[in-house]
């Protein structure tokens, strides 16, 4: 990888939105409300799951170790995975980029001259945009999560990886079902609502071509997809059309079926507070000429998108181990505060920190890593002992160092501003030396009253800085 | 180069670290819990899925049946889906069809009755294969004789259990039957009906799944 160009360091990332973003929603009380009565609500539901401190943490550890592990076997047990697939009759796919990850998956749709696609929950078709290359291709993408379901007919997009219209309040899904559901009455009662998303998808699932899928763990001694699901809306999407579409990032392959039920445990127990999900489904082929049900085609998409950056790096390989629980966003102050949006990147919160870098490069993401207090909440209820402050600390290093030759990360230097390195530098020199610390201080207390009234963001909400009259070395010599 | 070896190329050019050493499944669940009782596990079984919004009726080989025509007739459903190849399925067949239910066989590929199997099918009856005591979970292999679908589409599934097929963990399961040689196209663990909480995190039953599960336990007594 060659050096970064000297004119990226000072410019603009689009994450610069970000900050006009959370300002919206920090200024929006009923946002703020649904954010906070949300995530309390999961946090008291993961802790009531974790009643044993030790249990927790030796399955902490273990889920760590497993994950671990597996990554440090990656490349292989990716090749046994697509043997065994294989074998079972799975077509497997690899796709560098997202572009070629949807190119991919609308060629399967062509050959099978598709019109309505019906979509699992997946994390990964967010990532690849998947619903616009569908559209653009003239596909029908629709998504069949109940949550999924509601964004989609919004026309946004999920603000939580397990929770996607977590954003909104019963009213406003009633608005927009009657809206935009044809045929029924008003109402905005939950059930009710929810019976309504029920028969318009179930109309779906009966005729759609292809059923698109994420993937929770792929298991490579069995060539087994598995996954974790609620609603059933996984379970029509694998099995009610006759072509299945599985996509995953390449990191989530455990090489044996024992390796399942601790990260299974983990899993649920940390993003919703339950035991185990309603439904978990191993997939390990599709339809044998016997049997009378399931797809007959079954494909697998293995994404990589910037995880082989991640992983080329010792620390930063850590970025890998997630298991997309969500139990970060919950516990996160920040997150809670702005909602998901505000990152404006498909994962939000701190994993979205953490991975976001890796598949749009530091270009875009350099600011990311610094909207965090390091309070780390993260880091000490993440399931598999993902060390996220440390992440974000190594990203901003990475954001706002100079450029200079062969860096681990795209983007590397990204945010990277002279005058503000100058200022450091100067700070860390006055502070380093007694004489000019003694120095600027007193000039400090002599001429506080030059101080500007109008100090940048810090005076938008606070009074302005003014260095006191007497320094405490001062008050010291006078105590005597 | 095809994007396959350029990933696999790039992923073994980091393979100088990494954690070797092969994680402990095994001893991390030796002590995760002690020995229960079959009858121990049966409650706890019973306890989780309950809480789950299942209902559990325990019966016995002689009077499941009846307990089946009685949920049924609770619920005023007079279609039940059953597998025509079963022991089970064969039992129902003859038994419910002098009580007013009208047995539908799964009998052909679904593509010759999908309409039928999504709007005039209230109700199922399959077996597990086993279950979990520690999460009340079900465990079914859809094969040939039971489909995918039975557990799915219906909006009510009945499932007989051989209480004596209660292990106490999933990772029990797997490693007592040997899962790692022998699984099947699809191989399932349903622990409840099916559910959602995406609106206002405010639980809802028979989000796309079945909206009622009924476990029927046999067992010796009952």
């Amino acid at each position: 990888m060659n050096a970064p160009l000297p004119e990226h360091a000072l410019q603009f990332m689009p994450s610069a939105g970000f900050r006009a973003r959370s300002k919206e929603v920090v200024e929006n009380p009923f946002l703020r409300k649904s954010f906070r009565g949300a995530m309390d609500f999961l946090i008291d539901k993961r802790i009531t799951q974790f009643p044993d401190k030790e249990e927790l943490e030796s399955l902490r550890t273990l889920g760590e170790h497993i994950r671990q592990y597996n990554l440090g076997k990656l490349p292989d047990i990716l090749e046994q995975l697509e043997t065994r697939l294989t074998e079972n009759g799975v077509h497997v796919h690899w796709a560098e980029t997202p572009e070629e990850a949807n190119a991919i998956i609308l060629g399967i749709c062509h050959k099978h001259s598709a019109k309505l696609m019906v979509k699992g929950k997946s994390m990964v078709s967010e990532e690849i945009e998947l619903n616009h290359a569908a559209e653009a291709a003239g596909i029908d993408a629709m998504e069949s999560d109940m949550g999924e379901y509601i964004v989609q007919l919004a026309g946004e997009k999920p603000s939580h990886i397990i929770m996607p219209a977590i954003h909104k309040t019963k009213e406003e899904i009633a608005k927009l079902f009657y809206e935009k559901v044809p045929g029924i009455d008003y109402t905005d009662n939950v059930d009710a609502l929810i019976q309504i998303g029920r028969n318009v998808l179930r109309e779906k699932f009966l005729v759609a071509d292809i059923g698109l899928s994420g993937v929770n763990f792929a298991v490579a001694e069995t060539g087994t997809l598995c996954l974790v699901e609620n609603e059933g809306n996984g379970r029509m999407s694998t099995t009610v059309p006759p072509v299945h579409i599985a996509i995953t990032g390449i990191e989530k392959i455990v090489e044996k079926l024992e390796h399942v039920p601790p990260l299974l445990s983990l899993l649920t127990r940390s993003a919703t507070g339950q035991n185990i999900s309603t439904y978990f489904n191993m997939i390990s082929g599709p339809r044998k000429s016997h049997e009378k049900d399931g797809p007959t085609e079954v494909h697998l998409v293995l994404l990589d998108n910037g995880r082989s950056q991640a992983y080329a790096d010792e620390q930063l390989r850590k970025t890998l181990q997630c298991i997309r629980c969500g139990a970060c966003m919950n516990h996160c102050p920040v997150y809670t505060r702005i909602g998901g949006h505000a990152y404006g990147t498909t994962y939000p919160g701190p994993i979205g920190k953490i991975i976001s870098p890796h598949m749009l490069g530091l270009e875009a993401t350099a600011t990311m890593a610094t909207a965090s207090s390091l309070c780390g909440a993260c880091g000490e209820v993440c399931p598999v002992k993902i060390p996220i402050p440390d992440l974000l600390m190594r990203l901003r290093e990475e954001s706002f160092t100079a450029p200079h030759e062969n860096p681990a990360m795209r983007g590397q230097g990204a945010g990277y501003s002279a005058l503000v390195t100058g200022i450091w530098r100067g700070w860390a020199f006055v502070y380093r030396s007694p004489f000019w610390y003694r120095t600027v201080t007193w000039l400090g207390s002599r001429f506080g009253w030059l101080m500007p009234s109008k100090q940048g963001p810090w005076t938008t909400v606070r009074v302005p800085l003014k260095p006191a009259p007497k320094r405490l070395r001062d008050m010291l010599k006078e105590r005597g | 180069m095809s994007a396959r070896e350029r990933i696999l190329a790039k992923l073994r050019a980091s393979e100088k670290f990494g954690e070797r050493v092969e994680p402990d499944v095994a001893s991390w669940f030796a002590g995760h819990r002690r020995v229960e009782s079959g009858a121990e596990k049966a409650a706890r079984f019973r306890h989780c899925i309950e809480l789950a919004h299942a209902e559990v009726y325990n019966v016995n080989r002689g009077s499941w049946l009846q307990k089946l025509w009685e949920v049924l007739a609770a619920k005023e459903i007079t279609r039940l889906l059953v597998s025509p190849g079963t022991e089970h399925g064969q039992r129902a067949m003859s038994g419910l069809a002098d009580n007013d239910i009208e047995c539908r066989g799964y009998d052909e590929a679904i593509e010759q009755w999908k309409d039928e199997m999504f709007h005039q099918t209230p109700a199922s009856l399959t077996t597990a294969r086993a279950a979990i005591a520690e999460t009340g979970t079900l465990v079914l292999w859809p094969d040939a004789d039971e489909p995918r679908l039975m557990s799915l589409v219906p909006p009510v599934h009945i499932v007989l259990l051989d209480a004596s097929k209660i292990y106490n963990t999933f990772y029990e399961a797997i490693q007592q039957e040997g899962w790692k040689d022998s699984l099947p196209t699809n191989a399932l663990l349903i622990s409840g009906p099916s559910k959602t909480a995406d609106i206002q995190v405010t639980l809802a039953y028979g989000a796309h799944g079945p909206k009622e599960l009924i476990v029927l336990l046999l067992g010796e007594e009952a």
